[in-house]
């Protein structure tokens, strides 16, 4: 029997215990499936042998929505994809249709879009910790989180009136100016931030059961994370300093100074401390920032009505949760003719199967959650 | 899809109709409410082949309402053809199969046959360093002999630099599957599949990724009816006729 299992994974190894396989559904209700994932899990024992993803639950045709819609109608869909950061959403789905209609957006636009931007990564980053350490059976850091998140929310609020799905940003730049305090309420986050962060670590980073349930769980090599496609942190964490804030700048980022941090095993442990120092970053673009930003215009000289000549784009940015991408087919009518975008989330949900198998029922769990999937992006 | 016609752009001025200029003179009739307005758009312009030969005047692209300042002052972005270094190599390796290089807003496009695609996308791999398949999708045009435009959305870390490998396939023409090259591209071209009925040969689990199994039709082509589908639902379903 023993030889049975050996084609499922790459060095895995399986006990026999004498019981016969057995499918585990897992969700789409699961508590801990964030969202409407269902994994049907083949099990020996409460050994992981295989697993086939289910998705689709939250599929809403987003991309058949875009080619129905004007180019500036359909800005908004793009929130509701990953809604625990709409503000990266809109970034990305902006400056990929400025750069297909050749302009861009003026400076003290992209100041701020940076700012935001890295709050939001920010915001997401701390939903991911306060709901990860949650399934794992940590419940403090969640009101931890969600504590700091609610200030970066109150920002958003302040600025736009919206907490979630923002739609922050115009093509051509932005719609609202930034509010009289937007630098002040900035820095006082920024300022104590940093020692919540170090507060989240004293939690979990030496806390037995936090390692014992993270550490070895759910490795990915740096060869398999990029034959996966899996970008963002998850791929970070494996070893692969790359990040396309430096490597393909946009927005502002080549203005300010950060550093990507990686992490060497690949293991859900290393994911926690790459998103961990990843705060700590965009805390440091926030920062920097805040102290100069340009005056002048903040929307673009961009028509009412927008045509793009014909031709197309794929542009992407670095998503809090990996390359969230855009590509845009346009027929130089006001409508794209083809939208396709290309959520960071699916990709790295494909190598769910890879990282589990060996692994117990358990650490699916914490597998689900290192991955920090959003559905609403999966399925789109 | 049915309310369209409530959601449509606000009427353009008389100025901005004018200066649209001939590729987009019939634009007025895609928008008309219901029915596949996107089917009936001006396909034939933007067809890769001739879209660098046949639009060269572009008479004011990104068409204004007569108020706000006029467009910048360069020339608005359109693809041109390419020839460098990595589009030379590609050609002495694949001289016929590579159909057409393109430059599109700065971004490198390659036109292949979709027959050798596995063979491209192999050397793209391992021998160009296009290690990371970011992307795979279709885009449709219905009016085309060869329908589809399969995108391959292609990223090398050690040159930092992308590109787009584009091959024409008709439809239910087989390509190869490039799953044996980035195993991303399992649930890729599940989803080409899904959306599209693109049929990937040698693909190890082809059913659709996001609908239902039993869901009927391909979403994403633009002849696509989701009305129809419905009417057929509730007649069958229901015995009645539909409202809609």
């Amino acid at each position: 029997m023993a030889e049975r299992y050996k084609t499922a994974g790459t060095n895995v190894e399986t006990t026999v215990l004498g019981a016969d396989e057995i499918i585990l559904n897992m969700g789409p209700q699961h508590p801990s499936t964030h969202g409407v994932l269902r994994v049907k899990l083949r099990l020996d024992g409460e050994k992981v042998v295989g697993s086939e993803c289910v998705i689709g639950y939250l599929h809403r045709g987003v991309e058949k929505i875009a080619e129905h819609r004007n180019y500036q109608q359909f800005a908004p869909y793009v929130d509701r994809m990953d809604y625990v950061a709409a503000v990266s959403n809109g970034l990305g789905y902006c400056e990929a249709v400025e750069k297909l209609l050749g302009v861009e957006a003026p400076p003290r636009a992209r100041v701020i879009r940076t700012i935001l931007t890295e709050l939001q990564r920010i915001a997401s980053h701390l939903f991911w910790l306060g709901t990860h350490a949650l399934d794992i059976g940590a419940l403090t850091p969640l009101f931890y989180c969600l504590r700091e998140r609610e200030e970066i929310l109150k920002i958003f609020e302040k600025y736009c009136g919206a907490r979630l799905t923002t739609h922050a940003f115009r093509i051509g730049g932005m719609q609202y100016e930034a509010y009289d305090e937007l630098e002040k309420d900035v820095e006082r986050f920024c300022k104590d931030f940093d020692k919540r962060v170090d507060e989240y670590e004293a939690l979990l980073t030496e806390n037995r059961i936090w390692v014992g349930r993270t550490k070895g769980i759910g490795v990915l090599t740096a060869d398999a994370a990029i034959a996966m496609g899996v970008t963002g942190p998850v791929l970070r964490a494996s070893g692969v300093q790359w990040d396309i804030r430096k490597a393909m700048p946009y927005a502002a980022y080549d203005q300010y100074e950060f550093s990507i941090p990686t992490g060497k095993s690949g293991d859900t442990y290393d994911r926690y401390l790459v998103r961990l120092e990843e705060m700590r970053q965009s805390r440091k673009i926030c920062l920097q920032a805040i102290e100069k930003i340009p005056a002048g215009p903040i929307l673009g000289k961009v028509g009412k009505v927008l045509k793009p000549p014909p031709g197309e784009i794929y542009h992407s940015i670095e998503g809090p949760k990996g390359e969230l991408g855009y590509y845009i087919v346009s027929d130089g009518t006001t409508q794209p003719y083809r939208v396709r975008i290309r959520p960071p989330s699916l990709m790295n949900l494909e190598a769910l199967d890879q990282m589990i198998r060996g692994h117990l029922v358990a650490d699916v769990v914490a597998v689900i959650g290192t991955l920090d999937i959003v559905l609403g992006e999966v399925d789109r | 899809m049915t309310n369209d016609s409530e959601e449509k752009q606000p009427p353009r001025p008389a100025e901005a109709e004018k200066s649209a200029g001939t590729p987009a003179a019939p634009s007025a009739s895609p928008f008309a409410p219901g029915g596949t307005p996107s089917s009936e758009a001006p396909a034939k312009p933007v067809a890769p082949s001739a879209a660098a030969a046949a639009i060269p005047p572009k008479p004011g692209a990104p068409a204004k309402p007569p108020g706000p300042p006029p467009p910048p002052k360069e020339a608005p972005p359109k693809p041109a053809p390419l020839d460098n270094d990595l589009v030379r190599r590609y050609k002495t390796r694949f001289s016929g199969a590579i159909q057409e290089a393109l430059l599109d807003r700065r971004q490198a496009i390659l036109v292949i046959a979709a027959d050798r695609l596995l063979e491209i996308a192999r050397y793209s791999r391992d021998e160009e360093d296009f290690n990371l398949l970011v992307d795979l999708t279709a885009v449709d045009w219905p009016k085309r002999e060869k329908r589809f435009d399969l995108v391959l959305n292609l990223y090398s870390f050690p040159k930092n630099e992308r590109l787009r490998i584009k091959a024409l396939v008709a439809e239910n023409e087989p390509v190869p599957s490039v799953e044996s090259v980035w195993p991303t591209a399992n649930w890729l071209e599940r989803e080409a599949f899904d959306m599209f009925g693109i049929v990937f040969e040698g693909h190890s689990n082809l059913k659709r990724l996001l609908l239902p199994e039993e869901w009927q039709g391909y979403p994403l082509r633009k002849d696509y009816d989701i009305l129809q589908q419905d009417e057929a639902w509730v007649r069958e379903n229901l015995g009645i006729d539909s409202g809609q």
